[in-house]
């Protein structure tokens, strides 16, 4: 059981929670997530640790609505207990001064890319951070990313706010315009199998963070395997960062659907119809 | 302890001659219709046996002078000492004697491949009668005893003010912390999963063996003192330095042999083809057949389960009773050199699971969507026997079936979990990623604070071997501490 310090409503649907965690706290590293479960029928999910005080013993958690799941710990208050968290898990992020750094998310993936971002620009690098979503509403952590990049590029698919155009235009704009160095990548895996293309084709190297779908997160069941170089990999303890360019996208766009209807099933049943 | 000359034991001896005793017919083990039972997922198959039932078969056991079924358990059960306490009628002295061995006599009395081990070993067998059923006997006194109320917590001795971790609390960290504690540890295991239990939990179904047999058990070693600390991965949450820095003078690490192995094979990562570890998971740890469940499972029509040890029959047993209107077991070898223990075979056939066996799959087809559809299965034969002493399976040159699916659960063995050797470089691992431990004490040859049982030192084993492991490492343990602080 971890206690929810406080809890902080991003836009409507992306919620900041700081919970208490003191071992996780000192022990974690950028990159690293949390396995958490609500409730005793509730399911385990992977999120991002997005930030953490040790001194406090509290871990920072940032999290968008999709699911049942998600849905249920975003309408969690301070106060109230997670009924389970462990962690951390999977290797953290490589961070060193690379020199010029894009940070490319959109979608699932801004939450977790804030602490790269952070630990990135900390470490010395040029950061780019490129915000990607469909419309204006949708674009979230703006500020907490302008914080901590020297650059934020935003991108709607309908124009509504920054430039228009996907994410991969502003990747582009940047690699056109000044050397890269590295493009980190995180968000949908339509939207990271589309970056790593671009990227390959301008010889830059890629990393992506891969949100497959996980039960335990701790190496047990596989669910969350991925095929990297050929080979068959586990997000859950060799991830969840891989070369971008190594990752069968096609595969892993394929296994994220595998549940998608039971998904559906669930959150009309138990969120959408409940009320 | 009883003696085989106890008086009581030579008058019951004198009872009934020998001859009589071997006469006497095996009883059968009451279990749920199989038909019914094959659309339930929570009742357990077998019921157990009646005193009367019990007091019966324990007739049959000759209270051998020689008692070689106790060579064949690995722990060395006093089995007549029990049998002959159930056939006098003292119950609970029967579970008396068992648990001076066993910290699980419930656990291993349901799931010990007894007709390999103790069994085997019956002079009855060599007689070529069926072996007394020490199994049923074993599970009849320890259920006897849990359900009486009468269940006795241990003894333990007055703390001695030190602590000691356990890594996992599978059968081999649990069996560990009872004797530590038992022995006045103060003891912390720590595990990685929100449940505790280990694979008696995530993996062997509650058909098999009900969790509240596992909770009672664990409930008694909270009695006796034993903390446990869930959500918290040795390793990871803490490093074991820091189980060091925090005063902890020796670490159990049972950590077990989570991660499933796959076949690499074309097709294998294919919507609808898992481990059984992920299927059991899904199941037996989330719950996620009841609909109140947030967890998501696959209820496949035509289920193939791949393999043929215990973690097979559990899944195709599993998938039955979710709805398969087909579920099969693919293993490449013939029925006889199944790992699985006998029983779960027999009653897997009475439930209505096909056995394809000699047949091995080499390919898995998908469509566009990505979900399985088809295996492509070798049909094989068995040649010369190999390492394991079992014929070896050899490929039947270009004769292939392929075969309808719409699940394909991969149950073709474990790894031992690699996260604590990963975050503990100075951990001896062998090639195969086992702990590389003394042979008599469990001591890691590399990080003596460590000592290591069950799975994790041995790849996938047995329940009673792993309890066997915590139990010794304990003892090894205890005695190195103290020599320690001489
Ligand atoms: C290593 C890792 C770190 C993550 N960190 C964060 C985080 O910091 N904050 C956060 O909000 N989310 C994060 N996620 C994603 C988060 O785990 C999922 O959003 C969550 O599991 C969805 O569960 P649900 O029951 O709410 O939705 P579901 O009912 O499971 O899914 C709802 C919809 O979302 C889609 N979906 C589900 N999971 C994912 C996914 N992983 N990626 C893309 N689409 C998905 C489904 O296909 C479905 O259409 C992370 C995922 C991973 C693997
Ligand atoms: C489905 C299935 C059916 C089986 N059926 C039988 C049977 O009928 N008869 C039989 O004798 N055997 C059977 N077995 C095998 C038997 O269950 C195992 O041999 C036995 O459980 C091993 O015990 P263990 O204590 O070594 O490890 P486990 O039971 O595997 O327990 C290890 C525990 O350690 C935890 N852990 C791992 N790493 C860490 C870490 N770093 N920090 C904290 N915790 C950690 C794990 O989460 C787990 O709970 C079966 C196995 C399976 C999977
Ligand atoms: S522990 Fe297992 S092998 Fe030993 S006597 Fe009991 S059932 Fe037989
Ligand atoms: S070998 Fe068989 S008959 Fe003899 S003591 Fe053991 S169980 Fe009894
Ligand atoms: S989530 Fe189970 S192995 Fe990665």
């Amino acid at each position: 059981m971890n206690k929810i310090i406080s809890k902080e409503n991003f836009s409507a649907n992306v919620v900041k929670f700081v919970v208490e965690a003191p071992l996780i706290a000192k022990a974690r590293r950028a990159g690293h997530f949390v396995m958490v479960r609500v409730g005793e029928k509730g399911e385990r999910i992977p999120l991002t640790i997005a930030d953490a005080d040790v001194e406090r013993g509290t871990i920072t958690l940032v999290i968008q609505r999709t699911g049942v799941s998600s849905t249920k710990i975003c309408a969690l208050e301070a106060g109230d207990y997670i009924t389970d968290m462990v962690g951390p898990l999977g290797k953290a992020t490589h961070i060193e001064n690379f020199g010029t750094v894009v940070c490319a998310c959109g979608g699932v993936g801004t939450a977790p890319m804030m602490p790269i971002v952070a630990a990135l620009k900390k470490a010395g690098n040029r950061v780019i951070t490129v915000l990607a979503a469909r419309t204006k509403d949708l674009i979230i952590l703006e500020e907490q990313m302008r914080e901590n990049s020297d650059e934020v590029i935003i991108m709607t698919d309908d124009g509504s706010y920054g430039n228009k155009g996907l994410v991969t235009n502003g990747v582009e704009s940047v690699i056109q315009r000044e050397k890269v160095d590295l493009c980190v990548t995180i968000g949908p895996a339509i939207m990271m199998k589309f970056v790593s293309e671009l990227t390959r084709k301008y010889n830059v190297p890629t990393v992506a963070s891969l949100n497959t779908i996980m039960v335990d997160g701790t190496g047990m069941c596989g669910a969350c395997r991925v095929t990297i170089g050929g080979k068959t990999r586990f997000v859950c303890v060799d991830g969840p960062e891989f070369d971008a360019h190594q990752v069968d996208f096609d595969e892993m766009l394929m296994r994220l659907g595998g549940y998608r209807e039971q998904e559906k099933e669930e959150m009309e049943r138990k969120v959408l119809h409940k009320k | 302890m009883t003696k085989r000359d106890d008086t009581w034991r030579v008058e019951l001896r004198a009872q009934m001659k020998a001859k009589e005793r071997t006469n006497l017919h095996r009883v059968e083990m009451p279990e749920l219709d199989s038909e019914y039972r094959s659309h339930i997922r929570n009742e357990e198959v077998n019921l157990g046996l009646t005193p009367q039932m019990a007091i019966q078969e324990a007739h049959r056991c000759l209270d051998c002078a020689n008692p070689t079924c106790m060579d064949g358990c690995p722990v060395n059960i006093n089995i007549p000492g029990f049998i002959k306490n159930i056939e006098r009628g003292e119950f609970l002295e029967a579970a008396k004697v068992l648990k001076e061995t066993s910290a699980l006599p419930a656990v291993c009395g349901r799931v010990c491949p007894q007709e390999r081990q103790c069994e085997a070993q019956c002079i009855h067998v060599k007689m070529n009668k069926e072996s007394v059923a020490i199994g049923h006997l074993e599970r009849f006194a320890a259920d006897y005893e849990r359900e009486s109320g009468q269940i006795s917590v241990p003894e333990t001795a007055p703390a001695n003010g030190m602590k000691v971790a356990v890594v996992g609390s599978g059968p081999a960290g649990l069996s560990f912390a009872g004797d530590m504690a038992k022995l006045g540890y103060e003891v912390h295991v720590f595990e990685a999963l929100h449940e505790i239990g280990g694979v008696l939990k995530y993996g062997i179904p509650e058909f098999r063996l009900p969790n509240h047999i596992v909770d009672v058990e664990i409930d008694n070693l909270r009695q006796m003192g034993v903390r446990f600390m869930n959500n918290c991965i040795i390793g990871k949450t803490i490093a074991i330095h820091e189980l060091e820095q925090d005063g902890f003078q020796g670490i159990f690490v049972a950590s077990g042999a989570g991660l499933p192995r796959f076949m690499n094979i074309k097709g294998e990562n294919l919507v609808g083809v898992m481990s059984s570890n992920e299927y059991l998971t899904r199941v037996n740890l989330m719950d996620a057949a009841n609909p109140d469940s947030d967890t998501p499972v696959y209820k496949g029509k035509k289920v193939a389960v791949i393999g043929g040890g215990n973690t097979a029959m559990d899944s195709v047993r599993t998938a039955r009773r979710l709805g398969a209107e087909k579920a099969i077991i693919v293993y490449r070898r013939s029925e006889e050199e199944m790992p699985a223990r006998r029983e779960e075979v027999i009653h897997a056939k009475s439930e209505g699971i096909d056995f394809m066996t000699l047949h091995n799959p080499i390919e898995y087809i998908g469509n566009e969507s990505g979900r399985v559809t088809h295996m492509v299965l070798q049909v094989m034969q068995l040649g010369e026997p190999d390492e394991s002493g079992r014929r070896s399976p050899v490929e039947v040159p270009g004769k292939t079936v392929t075969v309808e699916v719409d699940e394909v659960i991969v149950s073709v063995g474990v790894s031992p979990n690699p996260l604590l050797a990963q975050s503990t470089p100075e951990l001896q691992t062998s090639k195969r990623g086992t702990l590389v431990v003394n042979e008599d004490t469990l001591q890691s040859v590399s990080m003596p604070v460590i000592f290591a049982g069950g799975d994790i030192v041995r790849g996938g084993a047995t329940v009673i071997l792993a309890m066997g492991d915590g139990r010794r490492a304990a003892k090894a343990m205890d005695e190195w501490i103290k020599s320690k602080l001489k």
